[in-house]
């Protein structure tokens, strides 16, 4: 029982301190990185796992060490998880739609073509019904 | 599938009545019970047995869980790395999966893979828009994506 009791003490303190430094290397991210785009891949990724792993170490520790199993921290968890990347991809989507350009050094760009093309062909379909 | 669940649990509330056990033990022997004349009744129903499409569905779980730490992972070490040398660029990706939810789950699975995000799903949600954080090889990148995500996604809908 004593060992136990080690073992998840020990659990809890790596999960929590992994969700730490893992939520600090998504800020550090938010920083570094040089347009929306690769910014909102930081958050999404990094601070999405951070937030996961404190609740876990959270919850883990309730469970075993006031015997109190929290179903809300549960629930916390698979919210988060459900919510991050559609938030991201919203964040992406809003932020090209308004014009925001991509970092110079980026290598392509398909979907500006697909856009153009779709303009294109809708301004030829005006210039059919004219 | 959702029929043949709720075959099991009356099969399991009848046997709870037959033994006026009301009690979470009688509902899980129960259960246990249903599950095997279900088992053995298999082919009268139309659909495969619904405990097969419940095992891909905690496969694609296990494969989200596994894919947001390897790309956490990736995405930290560009942010530590002392030069930024990644070369982003957004790749367009045709998907075989036809209904909505299909194509929500993969651009999930998406945004959560190693330097991946959705941008856009075309009007007739065929065509993902995804950017990518370091695209080395788009062909190879979108191979992956299809070994791995859309095959389990496949995997649920057929099971």
């Amino acid at each position: 029982m004593e060992t136990l009791t080690t073992i998840v003490e020990y659990a809890v303190v790596l999960a929590v301190l992994f969700g730490v430094v893992f939520c600090l290397l998504g800020a550090l991210g938010l920083v570094r990185m040089p347009d929306v785009y690769l910014r909102s891949h930081a958050a999404t990724k990094s601070a999405t796992l951070g937030v996961l792993c404190v609740l876990a170490g959270a919850f883990l520790y309730f469970a075993l060490f006031e015997g109190h199993i929290s179903a809300k921290l549960l629930l916390g968890i698979l919210f988060v998880f459900l919510t991050s990347p559609v938030a991201g991809h919203l964040n992406g989507r809003a932020a090209y739609r308004s014009g925001v350009k991509l970092w110079r050094r980026s290598v392509r760009d398909d979907w500006e073509k697909a856009l153009q093309q779709k303009e294109k062909g809708a301004s030829s379909q005006e210039n059919v019904r004219q | 599938m959702a029929f043949q669940l709720l075959l099991n649990m009356l099969l399991s509330i009848t046997w709870m009545f037959l033994n006026n056990d009301w009690t979470a033990a009688g509902f899980i022997i129960g259960f246990a019970l249903g599950l095997l004349i279900l088992i053995a009744f298999r082919r009268f129903f139309h659909q495969p047995l619904y405990v097969k499409k419940m095992w891909a569905i905690v496969k694609l779980l296990l494969i989200f869980t596994k894919e947001l730490f390897v790309s956490s992972f990736a995405v930290a070490k560009h942010v530590v790395s002392p030069k930024l040398n990644m070369r982003p660029g957004i790749f367009t990706f045709r998907t075989v999966l036809q209904s909505d939810w299909e194509v929500t789950i993969l651009a999930c699975l998406i945004c959560l893979t190693p330097g991946t995000l959705t941008l856009e799903i075309s009007r007739d949600s065929r065509t993902l828009f995804i950017h990518a954080m370091d695209i080395e090889d788009a062909d190879e990148l979108a191979e992956q994506i299809k070994l791995s995500f859309e095959r389990a996604i496949l995997e649920v809908r057929h099971a």
